[in-house]
């Protein structure tokens, strides 16, 4: 009797729990769009009523300003788009640069406080704790004045080695003049990173069926390192230096790297480095002590228990925060305006302020920091899925 | 949950209208006068120019200009909110209405007026961008610095001429761009860059009260650029563009006329019918700008005539001994020439 009531009535549609919930979510939807749709209108509308000029064309035009430091060549002859690729690549310069740092200060600092020396592990501690709890603003700016204000003159410039010049414009250095034969080295490389991979396939596929092991890192070494010096020597051995040296007010050749770069870069390692140390500790005692104690039950030696059978099950812990903390620095690396070295948003600042477009510049902005860290998400949760545990 | 989703939006929706309520706002007088005070856009601490004194008061040459508008408003000097911007933030302030004008040391340029959608008011300091270095480096001209390295404010006019100076003459340089003002000046002080550049009086002013020891440091010969140094207003508020227009006039004219902050109420006696339509004993010229007529009287009354301003914050009366040069009065060979007020 009560069933046949319940199938009999229908709510009416507002109460019915199906409609209803599509009815809500298309609602809100509709409004988020109107919402955006209204706030762009109106931009829109204030500009053109206050005449500020609004498009894109601004980028074609000559940028007419200087940029200290740049990896591509430019000039203020060149447009407002070239000013902003440069910012661009200083951006991922400076972010890749400090990644690959970051990593390796902090999977070493991570290492070390899980040590067996007692300084070892107290000295690691004290330096999560300290840069860890220090806003990377100041510390911008603490590096930055350090190396400001400690470097002589350039005409006083410390050399510490032959060509190195230590003054308070930066580190100059020499580097190595294009030659032909660099081209062939490069492929020479690439064709012994490829057969040392294969070399190793091969040896641990042989090793799986036979027992039999091969010296795979020794040979693997030799072709990466073996094959480009083969054809260096055989192209003559060609090396000219491009040295720096003191013309006028600063150096001149070789390669110099600014105290601005310099206090940004130190500045996102040691900061970034702290997080990574105390995700990689909190990887490697993730992992049970059982595991560690059967590996070595079975004889395997304490690197290889480290490698086959701690690391692996730690790195599927480690992956996933990590790679919040490499979008973090690449963001963070936006710090750079401060202290004056010419990134992304430093150049997108002078660049709305020449031109007026204030809207367009963040509009960019936030579209390249929005890519960058979608790309470093895709390749690290691609990543992840190669180390994740795999269940069965 | 959703419904929570949904009040989010409202909400959201509700302080967009609230913005597009505030940028439809009415002309910026009213607003002045409802708020009963100016809000005025200044830099971030120049000597001279404007900078907060030891009690906090703001006090300079554009403080002056902001409280003569404030004088001719309101009858009192006094009723001015002072917003300090970096060069970087200023245009945004103005646009959004942040601040009613700029008085910080903005150069008209074309771009400015048209693009950005600002009005600029009459000139009230003529300038020119010079080159400061350190007097160990033994330059003697600017067309010496090829290589140098320069310290400089970015989203100034001052980047880009430096850049078209250096081109023009083929040199090199490498700038180091810093945001804010100290920033710059500690970086240049520390020997991070050889050469300092801003406008000229900026640069002598800065020299005499940032430098550790000012007589380590020389400026150039050379001026590389006109710098007309203006306030500023938004575009689309016509009124306002005026008021702020003939308010300068009234301070250069006064001046011609011989008007003081000492003898303004003996000169309301006058029998010249210039000095009488301007102090406002012949009606007429303030009820024209939807001002009390006695705007004038107030803003020379209470803040003084163009040259007190720049003989008390730029002049002889202070320690930067700024000459008039090209900031007297067209009479004693300067640019200075207000329109007539009639």
């Amino acid at each position: 009797m009560a069933t046949d009531l319940l199938q009999r009535t229908r709510p009416p549609l507002w109460r019915d729990p199906a409609t209803r919930e599509v009815l809500y979510q298309v609602l809100f939807v509709a409004l988020i769009v109107a919402l955006g749709a209204f706030l762009v209108h109106n931009t829109l509308v204030n500009l053109r009523r206050q005449n500020i000029a609004s498009g894109f064309g601004f980028l074609d035009r000559e940028a007419a300003f200087g940029i200290g430091e740049s990896l591509i060549a430019y000039s203020p002859a060149d447009t407002y788009a070239r000013a902003f690729v440069v910012g661009l690549t200083n951006t991922l310069y400076v972010a890749a640069l400090g990644i690959v740092l970051a990593t390796v200060l902090g999977t070493v600092m991570g290492i070390a406080r899980l040590s067996g020396n007692w300084l070892v592990r107290k000295l690691a501690q004290v330096y999560v704790e300290t840069f860890r709890n220090i806003p990377l603003l100041l510390q911008l700016f603490f590096w930055w004045g350090l190396l400001r204000e400690t470097g002589p003159a350039p005409r006083q410039a410390w050399q510490p080695l032959p060509d190195f010049f230590v003054s308070n414009r930066g580190i100059a250095f020499p580097t190595l003049t294009p030659q032909p034969a660099y081209h062939w080295m490069a492929l020479a490389l690439s064709i012994g990173i490829l057969a040392a991979i294969a070399v190793h396939r091969w040896a641990r596929r042989r090793q799986v069926r036979t027992g039999q092991q091969f010296p795979s890192g020794w040979v693997g070494a030799g072709l990466i390192f073996g094959l480009p010096l083969l054809v260096f020597l055989a192209a003559g051995a060609p090396l000219t230096l491009d040295r720096p040296a003191l013309k006028g007010f600063n150096f001149v050749g070789g390669h110099e790297v600014s105290p601005e770069f310099a206090a940004l870069l130190l500045g996102l390692v040691i900061y970034t480095g702290t997080f990574i140390a105390e995700i990689v500790r909190a990887g490697i005692l993730a992992v049970s002590r059982g595991q560690s104690e059967a590996a070595m039950a079975l004889g395997l030696r304490p690197g290889h228990c480290m490698r086959l059978i701690v690391l692996p099950q730690a790195l599927r812990v480690i992956v996933p925060p990590i790679t919040s903390q490499y979008l973090s620095l690449t963001k963070d690396s936006s710090l750079a305006v401060a202290i004056g070295y010419p990134d992304l948003v430093s150049i997108a600042n002078t660049t709305m302020n020449q031109t007026g477009q204030a809207v367009e510049g963040i509009a960019m902005i936030m579209a390249v920091y929005l890519a960058i860290s979608l790309l470093i998400s895709l390749f690290m949760n691609l990543y992840n899925r190669s180390v994740a545990l795999v269940e069965r | 949950m959703k419904i929570k989703g949904i009040l989010g939006a409202l909400a959201a929706i509700g302080i967009g209208l609230g913005l597009g309520a505030t940028a439809h706002a009415g002309p910026t007088l009213d607003k002045v006068k409802q708020a009963g005070q100016i809000s005025c856009g200044q830099g971030t601490g120049l000597a001279g120019f404007g900078a907060p004194d030891s009690q906090g008061r703001w006090a300079g040459f554009n403080v002056d200009i902001c409280r003569a508008l404030s004088a001719a408003i309101f009858g009192a000097a006094d009723k001015v909110k002072y917003v300090p911007l970096t060069a970087q933030q200023r245009f945004t302030a103005l646009q959004s209405g942040e601040v009613d004008l700029l008085s910080n040391n903005t150069t008209d340029t074309l771009q400015r007026d048209t693009e950005l959608g600002l009005n600029f008011a009459p000139v009230v300091f003529y300038d020119g961008q010079g080159f400061m270095v350190s007097k160990k480096l033994g330059v003697k001209s600017a067309k010496e610095l090829n290589g140098a390295t320069v310290c400089v404010a970015p989203g100034t006019t001052t980047e880009l001429n430096l850049a078209d100076y250096f081109r023009a003459n083929k040199m090199e340089f490498k700038p180091v761009v810093i945001e804010k003002r100290d920033e710059v000046l500690s970086a240049f002080f520390s020997g991070r860059c050889d050469v300092y550049t801003t406008d000229s009086s900026a640069l002598n002013a800065d020299r005499l009260s940032q430098a550790p020891n000012p007589d380590d440091y020389v400026i150039l010969p050379e001026r590389i650029s006109k710098e007309p140094l203006a306030p500023v207003v938004r575009h689309g508020d016509d009124q306002w563009d005026d008021i702020v227009r003939w308010v300068v006039y009234a301070l250069i004219d006064a001046e011609e006329k011989g008007i003081t902050s000492k003898n303004v109420d003996d000169k309301l006696k006058s029998d010249d019918p210039g000095i009488k339509r301007m102090l406002g004993v012949t009606p007429g010229m303030g009820k024209a700008l939807g001002l009390d007529e006695k705007w004038a009287y107030n803003e020379i009354k209470l803040v003084g005539n163009y040259g007190e301003i720049f003989d008390r914050t730029l002049g002889k009366d202070t320690e930067l001994k700024f000459e008039r040069g090209l900031n007297n009065l067209w009479t004693h060979g300067g640019l200075l020439y207000a329109m007539p007020i009639r």
